[in-house]
């Protein structure tokens, strides 16, 4: 209480609104460092893996979008929209231009180009490798706007802090891990966060932004498919529960056809932004609220009477049309190859899809569904602060608080299909997560003050002069409280002044009047203490795990594997070894022949033709590859010839103890190869259905291409 | 293997008892009266010390002698020494000559002539003893060309057993050290003999001037043949207390080509039989008191090296990512920082000076082509170079954090370097030390402009509508 003395005391120049004009410019100042220091921490924690290996570009498709990138800042962009790609999938190529997401090498490209022109000697890599870090913290602040719009900017400041360091995103955005994901998750929030805003303003202005931001959605991740059929559903929501508004109207509306058109110029995207069923729910929604539009229209300028007739005839007759369409459009489905459905889609609508009919799209383990642990891995405690952020949303529930419920079903029923689908529940997750905890936090100081407040009216009213020590330490204890709370978020702050002036009217008043008021809201203060306690206790445990899963779970790079035993630090540092040898010392237009797996490095690292990569786009190519590494050497022999194969490159840990290589993928090979080539059968390859690679392997096994490769001279080694 | 080698000797034998007959070509009246030539095959780069005893014997004083080599060492002649001898053996002095390609037309089969300035002019009948010492790169011919992994790499030598001379040399020897005793065959040439890792050739007597007796030694030489195609470094001074050395290489392995399979594992299983001629390190010798070292490629950090550092020089062992076979190639970046007062200095004049080596610092390599190039300050003027022996020099700019005119850099470029050359340079140039802050105050200005931007928007009322 001593605070607002001071500051009314402090500023004499603007007249009439001082105390709470000066309070709420300190808030302000307050929230932009948290919220600096907020993108601080987001950009730092993903540096792990800088510190603990190299400025390295990670994993597998990351080295795909460098060399796409060194591509673009080498050629400049116009070269970059026909670049046909010729070192990969050899003898076909593969046309990247109109074949990539080309927002996160455009944004990366033009990073790079920007400094340059500053003269600032980054190289290309660098900015790849930190793109993604930096986009984290716009992510952050994404996060706080979103929120903010939502439950306001307490809440917003807890999600941003919760999103900078969840281990889900941070899986997929470490320092190296220059991957699509890593921008397009700052697009996904922001795109939400601007739909909101038109939703809460009804501007255009927003609208449009929201319409390019999409766009920028579009141009990044083929995720985009899941904002243009969410918003849809919260539009339906809206609509079907009354709470259809012009404002409603402007955030939709612009956005499906500023949205579409703009999403039909990215290349990739092209025609299917209006020819394939993701994006006919938007468009059907799109009717609907414009009958929904006409009807309240209609309802305005007719007597209710009147309008009653008109319903009746317009729904007889609208329900003939809309029948018609409906037939019209299963029909357009249907006559499409996969029921107009993408593979990857259709697995999100029936998890059992693609280990059913897609061996490659099975064969990729971030496809399948998560375990429960790693929903606690991913999440942490936000897994069961969600329920309570559920809660708090529905009082009141607003069109903003309905759209994060249905953003957070959505995720949550996607992130069970595919796990790589949990970076989509992650913000979800913090943004609830975040009303949760401001929530709480809200009541439980709140109450707190309360009791602080009626402890000094008491005492006031009581007796003038009572011990000093025991008046002084509960204003000790709010001053503390006030710090904690201050740290973490801006609005309870504003809360509290409004408080103390309840507290001063308190004083003027009845103080009977003022309880009845407060009475639902307020906890007794030891709970509270408690409460405040287990908090902070539970923010602690999800920072520690964050950092934990920063720095030991998710900074391996997977080209440069490390191992601890007795005698120190073991890097094993093969697979570069391999292509660096590739690249130097054989023929620049030489063929090499490798698993899918290894064909992004293969092209990016060592510069060579390969015969398939991790784009995985032609199903026939691959099985081709499968069927050679299954086949007896001579038949092996003849298929790579045919492709004119120089150089086969197999990965083997069985010397060395490396789980992961290639003769324990084989099966892999033999199933996609034999989905193609009949001939390759996967009984075959197996003892008793058991896959052995010992001396109980089956001669077809035995005789395989892959296994010769694998333990050549084996004996020679072990005995 | 033996008919090949046999029927090449003929053909030069041939050649050369042609070029005998035409040996009055000389011409001066100088002649040698001992010749000595010791002739080092240890490693793959040749290092050749001759003793001459030379005499006048015509009417007019000398003022040069002439050296001669044939045309395929003289396109080898990475270096070439000589240094004038007075003193007996125990107080033996040396006066360092100046040596440089003579302008004098070739001589027989394309022989190149080498001009040596005395430092007095020899009068008649006067001598005078010269030592010479020159290094010859490439010039061991790896056979057989291709090994596998488990073989010795074998080479030859091709020389003459006399000295290649334009002046009669009236008593000479020739003494050829091999790395090992292991020599497959050499050219006899009585009298000719061999004792342990020395072959032995002569002495010989009065030989007349340009007699050429071609010789062949094929021996085993396991030392790894690194020569590196390319190095471009890069020296960046920074006035801020900092010198950055930015060193690319091209590496191959110029022995004997590799043929059939490499198994990593016999490799390092057996490291005595397998791959002996390939190399596992290299080492090079960086000056005392470096930081930031750093050891990558193109696709990132190499985790072979170890650094050891001590009070007079570090050491950086450095091993290529796989082990360089007979043929293959590696490229990669070594980088360093130094502290700037190690190497930058003021001169009387005011001037700054650099001063720092200007070879490759990695032991035992041949250097194709060197490129160094020295990055000023920006705001330095009037470069200028000292080197000790000749360079290319070119100009170029360089734009780098925030500059707006640029770095000024020096480029000198050498082809044919051998670590002998790892002498000191010196660029001179002016700066004044006002340019340190150009970029400092820049930063600055742009942050409070932006700041004033951000105070002029919150104070203004863009909107139409009240």
């Amino acid at each position: 209480m001593a605070v607002p003395v001071d500051t009314v005391t402090k500023q004499p120049q603007p007249p009439p609104p001082s105390p709470s004009s000066l309070r709420f410019a300190f808030g302000n100042v307050l929230a932009f460092f948290i919220l600096l220091l907020i993108g601080v921490l987001a950009f730092s924690i993903r540096l792990f893996s800088v510190i603990k290996y190299e400025s390295v570009i990670h994993e597998f498709d990351p080295y795909f979008n460098y060399r796409v990138t060194q591509f673009l800042t080498k050629n400049g962009i116009y070269d970059f929209w026909n670049w046909f790609d010729d070192r990969t999938w050899y003898p076909l190529g593969r046309v990247i231009g109109g074949t990539v997401y080309p927002g996160l090498t455009l944004t990366a490209g033009t990073i790079w180009k920007v400094l340059q022109s500053l003269n600032i000697p980054l190289s290309v890599e660098t900015v790849c490798v930190f793109t993604a870090p930096v986009f984290s913290a716009f992510a952050a602040w994404a996060t706080y706007l979103l929120t903010k719009e939502v439950k306001g900017t307490g809440a917003g400041l807890t999600a941003a802090v919760l999103l900078a360091m969840v281990p889900s995103y941070i899986s997929r955005s470490v320092a190296g891990s220059y991957d699509n994901e890593a921008v397009a998750i700052f697009a996904l929030i922001f795109t939400f966060y601007l739909y909101i805003k038109t939703l809460n303003t009804g501007s255009l202005f927003y609208a449009t932004l929201n319409s390019l931001s999409y766009f920028y959605m579009v141009c990044s991740w083929g995720g985009y498919t899941f904002i243009i059929n969410l918003i849809p559903m919260h539009v339906l929501l809206c609509i079907v529960t009354g709470r259809y508004s012009s404002r409603l109207y402007i955030a939709y509306a612009p956005l499906v056809v500023l949205g579409t058109l703009l999403a039909a110029l990215v290349p990739v995207v092209g025609f299917n932004a209006v020819m394939t069923s993701e994006h006919f729910a938007s468009f059907l929604v799109f009717i609907v609220i414009h009958v929904v539009a006409l009807a309240y229209y209609i309802k305005g300028i007719l007597s209710p009477k009147m309008f009653k007739v008109a319903a009746t005839l317009v729904v007889s007759v609208g329900l003939v049309v809309c029948l018609a369409v409906v037939g019209v459009l299963v029909a357009v489905v249907a006559s499409s190859p996969t029921k107009g459905w993408s593979g990857r889609s259709l697995s999100l609508l029936d998890p059992t899809y693609a280990s059913k009919y897609i061996p490659i799209i099975a064969s990729v383990s971030e496809h399948q569904p998560p375990t429960w642990p790693s929903y606690f891995m991913d999440l942490n405690v936000l897994a069961f602060l969600v329920p309570a952020g559920i809660i708090a949303c529905f009082s009141p529930l607003s069109d903003a608080s309905s759209f994060v419920i249905l953003y957070l079903v959505m995720s949550v029923y996607f992130s069970g299909v595919m796990v790589r689908l949990m970076l989509v529940l992650a913000p979800a997750a913090c943004i609830m997560s975040g009303i949760a905890l401001s929530e709480a936090f809200e009541v439980f100081t709140r109450s707190i003050k309360f009791y602080i407040s009626s402890l000094s009216e008491f005492l006031e009213t009581d007796a003038g002069d009572v011990m000093p020590g025991s008046n002084g330490s509960p204003q000790f204890d709010v001053l503390k409280t006030e710090k904690k709370e201050d740290s973490l978020k801006e609005r309870p702050s504003r809360k509290n002044k409004k408080k103390e002036k309840d507290v001063v009217v308190v004083k003027e008043k009845s103080s009977v009047k003022s309880k009845t008021e407060k009475r639902p809201l307020v906890l007794p203060a030891e709970v509270s203490f408690f409460a405040l306690f287990l908090t902070v206790l539970l923010g602690a445990f999800y920072v520690v795990h964050s950092v934990w899963a920063a720095a030991e779970a998710y900074s391996a790079p997977s080209i440069v594997l490390t191992s601890h035993s007795h005698d120190g630090l073991h890097v094993f540092d093969d697979f570069r070894e391999a292509y660096a040898w590739l690249s130097h010392n054989t023929e620049v237009d030489d063929k090499v022949a490798s698993w899918w797996d290894y064909g992004y490095q293969t092209t990016a690292m060592a510069n060579r033709t390969v015969i398939v990569d991790n784009n995985t786009w032609n199903n026939t190519h691959i099985a081709t590859v499968g069927t050679a590494m299954s086949s007896p050497e001579k038949a092996g022999w003849e298929i790579f010839n045919s492709l004119d194969v120089k150089y086969v490159l197999v990965v083997f840990g069985g010397l060395v103890g490396y789980p992961s290589d290639d003769i324990n993928k084989f099966l892999w090979m033999v199933r996609i190869g034999g989905g193609v080539f009949p001939h390759i059968k996967e009984p075959d390859y197996l003892r008793d259905g058991q896959y052995r690679i010992d001396s109980q392997a089956t001669p077809t096994m035995l005789n395989s291409l892959m296994y010769k490769l694998s333990y050549f001279r084996y004996g020679v080694y072990t005995t | 293997m033996e008919g090949r080698s046999g029927l090449t000797l003929l053909l030069t034998v041939m050649a050369l008892s042609s070029l005998h007959l035409r040996s009055c070509h000389s011409s001066s009246d100088l002649q040698i009266l001992t010749a000595d030539r010791r002739i080092d095959l240890a490693s793959h780069i040749i290092r050749v010390a001759l003793v001459l005893k030379v005499q006048n014997d015509g009417a007019s004083p000398a003022s040069n002698v002439l050296l001669t080599f044939p045309p395929t060492q003289a396109k080898h002649l990475a270096l070439l020494q000589a240094a004038e001898v007075t003193g007996k053996k125990k107080k033996k002095t040396l006066h360092t000559l100046d040596a440089k390609p003579s302008d004098q037309a070739d001589g027989p089969n394309g022989a190149k002539f080498f001009s040596i300035s005395l430092r007095n002019p020899l009068s008649t009948g006067g001598s005078v003893s010269i030592e010479v010492s020159y290094i010859l790169t490439q010039s061991l011919e790896p056979f057989p060309v291709e090994i596998s992994q488990s073989e010795p790499q074998l080479v030859l030598f091709r020389d003459s057993s006399s000295i290649l001379s334009p002046y009669p040399i009236k008593q000479q020897t020739t003494v050829i050290r091999t790395p090992s005793t292991r020599v497959e065959s050499f050219t006899r040439v009585e009298p000719s003999s061999q004792l342990r890792t020395e072959l032995k050739y002569g002495p010989y007597e009065n030989k007349p001037a340009f007699s050429y007796t071609p010789i062949l030694v094929h021996f085993e030489n396991n030392n790894p043949f690194a020569v590196v195609e390319e190095l471009v470094r890069e020296i960046e001074i920074s006035h801020w207390g900092n010198l950055q050395i930015t060193e690319h290489y091209t590496l191959v392995h110029n022995g004997a080509r590799h043929k059939g399979g490499f198994s990593r594992v016999e490799y390092q299983s057996r490291p005595a039989l397998s791959g002996v001629s390939s190399f596992k390190h290299l080492v090079a010798k960086l000056p005392p008191r470096v930081h930031s070292v750093y050891y990558r490629d193109s696709i990132g950090n190499i985790s072979t090296s170890h650094l050891r550092t001590s009070y007079s020089k570090s050491e950086l062992e450095i091993e290529p990512r796989y082990p360089l076979l007979g043929g293959w190639k590696a490229t990669f970046i070594i980088g360093y920082g130094l502290p700037l007062k190690d190497v930058l200095f003021e001169a009387d004049d005011g001037k700054r000076y650099l001063n720092f080596s200007f070879g490759c610092p990695i032991a035992e390599t041949v250097v194709n082509k060197i490129t160094n190039k020295v990055v000023l300050p920006e705001g330095s003027k009037n470069p200028s170079v000292v080197v000790p022996f000749s360079v290319e020099r070119r100009a170029e700019t360089k734009y780098s954090y925030l500059d707006i005119v640029g770095r000024p850099v020096v480029v000198l470029e050498k082809e044919n370097v051998v670590p002998e050359h790892n002498s000191l340079f010196q660029v001179y140039y002016e700066f004044h030390p006002m340019f340190m802050l150009a970029e400092p105050l820049m930063l600055t200005s742009v942050f409070f402009f932006f700041f004033v931007a951000a105070l002029a928007y919150v104070h203004m009322d863009i909107s139409i509508r009240k």
